[in-house]
């Protein structure tokens, strides 16, 4: 058997998917409450554009956007909205939300359009996109109109669609796959019409068999490469899987389109079709609550704002008293202190552990034995980058590229002593983005 | 052997020639004031008069029309030396220590949640505001300790910064590392302090602090000149300085507290010997 594609580093978490690879998506029902944060994705945050007391409609935007990296904000069902005030948010402040009790009619806004991908024009293409608020689905929420508007200089060439889930635990983007193929591969014709490409990869992670034997049947015909790669996290970073399927290296400090290369999560691909042919704006998601702490692990239907608390109680509420959540992978995912957090567009799991589960221990002192170098999927010295933050010593984290550091935490995973690698090195990529800014 | 003597004895000769030549030749005339200025300056290089280090203040108070700035650690004596040397009058300067406004340690004060990550306040505060419930209160992870030049911050045991009025010089260097701007800057003779940086209303801060001012105005009701509460926090009118010692025992929470009564307690920094004056009052 011929090998498969991969990149070099990174390392196999256990990945505890077995709890919900089989469970059939389920429809989360409204909560009592939604509240929809107006800083959902990487950008400028929305600003609100209703007011306390107003009736809006399912799919009505709620907060317009401000700036091209930036998104409008709909509503997540029919109702009134209640206040639009500072509400916890996943960064763990308080931020900005319109906050909205639903009616239970779920209605429509009336002047949604559909629309045949065919006869619109790529700008119509891409502002439905915008207007619809669709932003990659995989967690970082970067708005995809942005990425499908490189700049002229920079031609693509290639369009990869990522359906690795390489991180443990979730099984969002397996079930996505194994429920509404088609939903992903008429988004992927849309995509291929906007970026004008004909080299298409899927990448999909070899443990999911049942999703790449599915989605190769969709694409049976097509010229869309379906391909199966090496169980490795992080196989679905953005870099790393460019370098799997095309063996280009996006370089220091740059983009996938300095290597002609655009990458969409398979949930955003869904995400844009609805938008396109249906003219839908991006207000659920699927999203898998998962973890020792919840006593029936399950994938879900959410809508964005629906608080995590009522996504526990889907899940047959709290088993123990839980010591650590976390809204996104186990790996990269960002801690919360409360269930009173709203899933939003990006939210693609939510894991709770008890008590016990996770083990707390003071770091150790850096023996020098070299797994987080060999992990490093980006190359580097976490260890070395580390120990200058430590002291400061931010121009030399920067000659040591910090900036290169793709936080997936394989560094920190690998570490015998338990040294908080990733978390330091943000801090210092954090410390030489605040020196940047001062310097201009 | 004789050669090899004699070779090495020549090259080091001519090599000798050479530096003399040069030292004479390219010798960079300086104001010897500024070397008799540099002498007497306390040499921490800390940046708080605004140059770059101590020979960049010399080489300012040497070239500039007027001493643009005070050297705050070497305070009155080194500014009357230097007034010396110039000839100038010399610049007054008002004694200032850094004091940290806060008393809630990680015993009294609550946990937001359990921070595993890098051992630095800038790091911690970056994660979601910061592992403490209060908003402004010591975070407890010594990066002021590590920024003083002097060696004045001390972290106690259970986790908060304490500052000895005696080796504090003024260099406000702490100020500016703190990411929570619990640190700060007042005269030395006020010995009186609301230790308390939370601008929470009182239901709040009661809730995660035993120690923190719930902004109940009993303060400003026993002294009124001396204490003012603002957004939701009591603070010394440092004009006012000696009259807010009589509140001390009034401070219902005791986040009050006078330097002068050996505080903090059981620190090596509770004795102040200090000389307080006391009675003074600025216009």
């Amino acid at each position: 058997m011929a090998r498969l594609k991969t990149f070099p580093g990174g390392l196999h978490p256990p990945d505890n998917k077995a709890w919900t690879a089989a469970k059939a998506i389920e429809i989360c029902p409204l909560p009592e409450e939604l509240i929809i944060p107006l800083s959902q994705h990487i950008g400028a945050p929305a600003e609100a554009c209703v007011a306390v007391g107003d009736k809006v409609k399912k799919g009505q935007v709620v907060g317009r956007a401000k700036g091209f990296v930036s998104v409008p904000v709909h509503a997540s069902t029919s109702g009134e909205v209640t206040a639009i005030e500072p509400r916890p948010h996943a960064s763990g402040r308080n931020l900005p939300a319109v906050v909205i009790a639903p009616d239970g009619e779920d209605e429509w806004v009336d002047d949604l359009a559909a629309a045949d991908p065919e006869a619109l024009s790529v700008e119509e293409i891409k502002d439905r996109l915008r207007d619809a608020g669709i932003v990659g689905m995989g967690g970082a929420t970067f708005p995809a109109h942005v990425k499908l508007s490189p700049p002229g200089e920079k031609p693509i060439d290639t369009l990869i669609l990522n359906g690795v889930e390489c991180e443990p635990y979730l099984t969002a983007d397996h079930r996505l796959m194994l429920e509404t193929p088609g939903k992903v591969r008429q988004g992927i014709e849309i995509l291929r019409k906007v970026l004008a490409v004909d080299n298409i990869y899927l990448g999909i992670e070899a443990n999911k068999p049942d999703a790449i034997a599915q989605m190769r049947e969709e694409c049976a015909g097509s010229d869309i490469k379906v391909e199966a790669l090496e169980v490795k996290y992080p196989q679905g970073a953005e870099k790393q899987l460019i370098l799997a399927l095309t063996g280009r290296e996006v370089p220091s400090g740059g983009l996938p389109m300095d290597v002609g290369v655009v990458v969409q999560n398979v949930g955003t691909a869904a995400a844009i079709a609805d938008a396109v042919t249906l003219g839908q704006p991006l207000i659920e998601r699927i999203c898998t609550v998962t973890g020792s702490g919840v006593n029936e692990p399950k994938n879900l239907r959410v809508r964005v704002g629906t608080p995590l608390a009522h996504l526990v109680e889907q899940c047959g509420g709290l088993d123990g008293e839980p010591s650590k959540l976390i809204m996104g992978g186990p790996m990269m995912g960002m801690a919360q202190l409360t269930l009173d957090v709203p899933a939003t567009r990006g939210t693609s799991g939510l894991l709770i552990f008890r008590r016990g589960d996770i083990k707390v221990r003071e770091p150790g002192p850096c023996i020098r034995c070299g797994r987080c170098v060999s992990a490093c999927p980006a190359g580097l010295l976490p260890t070395t980058i580390a120990a200058y933050a430590r002291l400061s010593m931010f121009d030399e984290t920067e000659e040591f590229k910090a900036m290169d550091c793709i936080e997936c935490g394989c560094c920190s995973f690998s570490c015998p002593s338990l040294i908080p690698l990733v978390q330091t090195l943000r801090y210092a990529k954090g410390a030489i983005l605040e020196k940047r800014r001062k310097m201009q | 052997m004789f050669a090899a003597i004699a070779s090495l004895g020549a090259i080091g000769l001519l090599a000798a020639l050479a530096l003399g030549f040069a030292a004479k030749k390219f010798a960079v005339e300086v104001d010897p004031r500024e070397l008799a200025i540099l002498e007497i300056l306390p040499g921490a290089n800390c940046g708080a008069c605004g140059y770059p280090g101590c020979s960049g203040y010399a080489k300012m108070v040497v070239n500039g029309d007027k001493i643009a700035a005070t050297c705050p650690p070497g305070g009155a004596m080194v500014m009357g030396k230097i007034a010396n040397i110039m000839g100038f009058a010399p610049v007054e300067i008002d004694p200032q220590v850094a004091v940290v406004m806060c008393q809630g340690d990680n015993q009294k004060s609550k946990e937001k949640y359990h921070y595993l990550g890098l051992a630095d306040c800038q790091a911690a505060q970056k994660v979601a505001d910061g592992p403490k419930q209060c908003p402004g209160g010591c975070l407890g992870l010594g990066t002021c300790e590590r920024t003083c030049p002097f060696g004045a911050i001390e972290m106690t045991e259970e986790g908060l910064a304490v500052i000895s009025r005696k080796k504090c010089t003024g260099c406000g260097k702490c100020v500016e590392a703190c990411p929570r701007d619990v640190i700060h800057m007042t005269p030395l003779d006020a010995t009186t302090h609301v230790l308390c940086n939370s601008h929470d209303r009182g239901v709040l801060v009661r809730k995660y602090c035993d120690i923190g001012c719930i902004a109940c105005q009993i303060c400003t009701k026993q002294v009124p000149d001396a204490y003012r509460v603002e957004d939701s926090l009591a603070t010394v009118v440092y004009e006012y300085y000696d009259e807010a010692p009589e509140a001390v025992d009034k401070c219902p929470t005791k986040c009050i507290r006078d330097f002068t009564e050996g505080y903090p307690e059981g620190s090596s920094f509770a004795d102040i010997s200090v000389p307080v004056k006391r009675g003074r009052r600025a216009a």
